[in-house]
């Protein structure tokens, strides 16, 4: 059984041939419970993501502003579990077709096993893994397992990152390159960085993969401006604060991230 | 040799270029830290390189900190280990109370040297923030301070002392509100201030160069103990022990006896309410190898790799990582671990207090009541050096609140049983 980064290619280069920015959206699994969570990732491909990171949660979340370890936090109580996140992926895919991505930190992974981890995430219908906290020279036993259940490793690169180290990275990542718009951790913005049109020129000068934005974006306005220049608009807390906000009703938090992934559906299409 | 105090590692040896003791730290860290990090890294092999940076600090060490600290002799409370030998390396009596204040000079100084304007850290029991606080007043620094909710009420003084030096201290509230919730929160604040900001990191954890960069900052608690124990005892310990948390006074004490293999080198981790009962914060005797706040090492974790509350009864210890080289260290079986109750503790705390008029910190209290352990093992001709880490002023409140030292708690602690035992029943 082999992973889906083709399909998350294919995607990617589908958004980009129609002259728009892909829609990458973020929920974790387990939030606000595990079938919460996989009807939460349908429906903001129903509202029109074109890829979904799912969340594995984590106890210290460093990356991840207060939203997120909120979620985090309820999806733990809740008890949500590796295999949890794999069926998530798994359903997710199965009923919409559509490329599905994990994202987290590098021990839940490395304690469960790298061979193991990729196997299942390969057979759970998954395209590959955004880990943050995995630098690339510490990455070689990962990709090596990724590889060869063809999963995508996807490289995080900031405004701080050197010109010649983006090139090592891009060169030993694979589905799309994620660009952090500022320096900071996940959370909703007034505004999308400066340093981010900057970044992806540098990374685009670097690879062929496409660069896809994150950290602050929250609204269709900011994806428009995002869209204007990168690939892919990433958005994570936005979605998760609807759901927060929605405060235990399961139908309202699913009609509001379904209608935050159509505004922001639109967004991605640049031409207003 | 130019220096006195500062004495970084001449071995070199480990660890590697990459940051790895053995199988153990290395660098897990989000892209946005790496610049600095490696920065931290440059600077830090220019300054050992330069001979200003080594005679400042040198000059700060005498004429600040108040170094060399004193070796003393404990004869009456040694009475309780089996009549060993016991000698107490005194980085109690440094400025500001404990041996955070090495490691935290260095850093200063080379937070100057890279231009930087603002520090931040974070603190377990308050020693490491207020050592942090106090170079910062001296060194005309921006300083803030991340400490666990709960930390901030059981140290209370600590905050107060810090907040009394200009430090901004940030009571941390996510997590289990201890000092790995106050490092994940400094860790963000970090990545969005990185650059005027240095992260003063407080001990031999972390990525890489900080489990070698704190140990060469604290190398010279042994290399001084050493000197100090063979001009008054005439010959090396049997065993060096010391408190571990995340391990920085204990690499510090252990590091210059690593090639004299006939010296045990003994760590203390807390063993709370005791291992088996699940609360407790011993790292090395019961976690296993993973990676948290950027390297690899011993972690306290579930078989998913979330990470698992740690207790201690002492806000130093009270963590669920190691610094990598205890780690090596372990493995290799050059060190030693044990885990010591609250209870050992909190009777060893007493037991120094009334038999030698030192009172220290829980924290070191773990190592004192090693050496009452190791004591009575090896025997009378045995000759021990424990590091007494810091004083136990800041602890005052919770040692009242233990022993009913209160006026108002007396009746009810003369009922409570535990922790209230007399002396002479103390030392089995």
């Amino acid at each position: 059984m082999t992973g889906n980064i083709q399909l998350l290619s294919d995607t990617l280069a589908k958004a980009k041939a129609d002259n728009r920015a892909a829609l990458i959206a973020y929920l974790p699994a387990g939030f606000p419970t595990v079938d919460g969570g996989i009807a939460a990732i349908k429906a903001v491909f129903d509202g029109g993501a074109d890829v979904v990171e799912v969340g594995l949660p984590h106890s210290d979340p460093v990356l991840d502003g207060p939203v997120i370890q909120t979620a985090d936090d309820i999806a733990l109580r809740g008890g949500v579990k590796i295999a949890d996140v794999m069926r998530t992926v798994k359903e997710a895919h199965a009923a919409t077709g559509k490329p599905v991505l994990v994202m987290t930190y590098w021990n839940p992974i490395d304690r469960y096993g790298v061979e193991r981890f990729t196997e299942e995430l390969a057979a759970a219908g998954g395209a590959g893994c955004i880990l943050p906290d995995l630098p690339v020279q510490e990455s070689a036993l990962w990709r090596e397992h990724a590889d060869k259940h063809g999963l995508a490793t996807v490289f995080v690169v900031a405004p701080s990152s050197k010109d010649e180290r983006l090139a090592t990275i891009t060169a030993a990542g694979s589905g799309f390159v994620y660009a952090a718009s500022l320096m900071g951790v996940t959370g909703t913005r007034e505004s999308v960085g400066e340093q981010a049109a900057d970044l992806v020129r540098r990374t685009r000068a670097t690879a062929e993969l496409p660069v896809c934005v994150g950290l602050g974006v929250s609204d269709a306005k900011q994806a428009r401006e995002v869209a204007a220049f990168a690939d892919g608009v990433i958005v994570g807390s936005a979605f998760v604060k609807r759901i927060l906000d929605a405060d235990g009703d399961e139908a309202a938090g699913l009609a509001a991230v379904r209608e935050l992934a159509a505004e922001l559906a639109e967004g991605v299409r640049r031409v207003s | 040799m130019s220096s006195e105090f500062f004495i970084p590692d001449p071995e070199g040896q480990v660890p590697t270029a990459e940051g790895y003791f053995g199988a153990y730290g290395g660098k897990f860290i989000p892209e946005a830290l790496v610049a600095a990090v490696d920065e931290v890294a440059v600077e830090y092999d220019k300054a050992k390189a330069d001979p200003e940076f080594a005679r400042e600090l040198n000059d700060l060490m005498v004429n600040y900190t108040g170094r060399p600290s004193a070796l003393t002799e404990v004869p009456r409370f040694a009475e309780h280990a089996g009549g060993a030998r016991i000698f107490l390396k005194r980085e109690d009596l440094n400025h500001t109370g404990s041996h955070k204040i090495n490691n935290v000079l260095g850093q200063a100084l080379l937070t100057k040297r890279m231009g930087k304007t603002r520090v931040i850290a974070e603190t377990g029991a308050g020693q490491h923030g207020v050592a942090t606080a106090t170079a910062c007043a001296l060194f005309g620094l921006d300083c803030t301070i991340y400490m666990g909710e709960v930390d901030t009420q059981r140290q209370a003084l600590n905050v107060a002392r810090m907040r009394m030096l200009g430090a901004e201290v940030i009571a941390v509230k996510s997590g289990s509100r201890t000092l790995k919730d106050a490092i994940n929160e400094a860790f963000r604040d970090w990545v969005a201030n990185v650059d005027r900001t240095h992260y003063l990191f407080g001990t031999v954890a972390g990525p890489h160069p900080f489990p070698a960069m704190v140990r060469d900052f604290h190398r010279v608690i042994g290399v001084e103990a050493r000197r100090q124990l063979l001009e008054r005892a005439g010959r090396l310990p049997d065993a060096a022990i010391a408190c571990v948390g995340g391990g920085s006074n204990a690499i510090g004490l252990f590091h210059a006896f690593v090639p004299d293999t006939d010296v045990r080198l003994i760590g203390c981790e807390p063993a709370g309410h005791g291992v088996e009962t699940g609360e407790h914060a011993a790292t090395l005797t019961a976690g296993e190898p993973g990676i948290l706040h950027g390297s690899r090492s011993y972690v306290l974790q579930d078989e998913e790799g979330q990470i698992t509350e740690p207790y201690s009864i002492s806000a130093g210890l009270d963590y669920p990582g190691i610094g990598p080289e205890h780690a090596y260290l372990k493995d290799s079986g050059r060190g030693e671990y044990r885990a010591v109750t609250d209870d050992a503790a909190m009777q060893a705390l007493r037991l120094l207090s009334r038999t030698e008029g030192i009172i220290p910190a829980i924290e070191s209290a773990h190592a004192l009541a090693g050496a009452l352990e190791v004591g009575k093992e090896l025997g009378k001709d045995a000759l021990l050096l424990v590091n007494l880490s810091g004083r136990g002023d800041k602890d005052m409140d919770t040692a009242a609140r233990y022993f009913g030292l209160y006026d108002t708690d007396a009746e009810v602690a003369a009922d409570g049983g535990a922790g209230t035992a007399e002396i002479e029943g103390d030392a089995k």
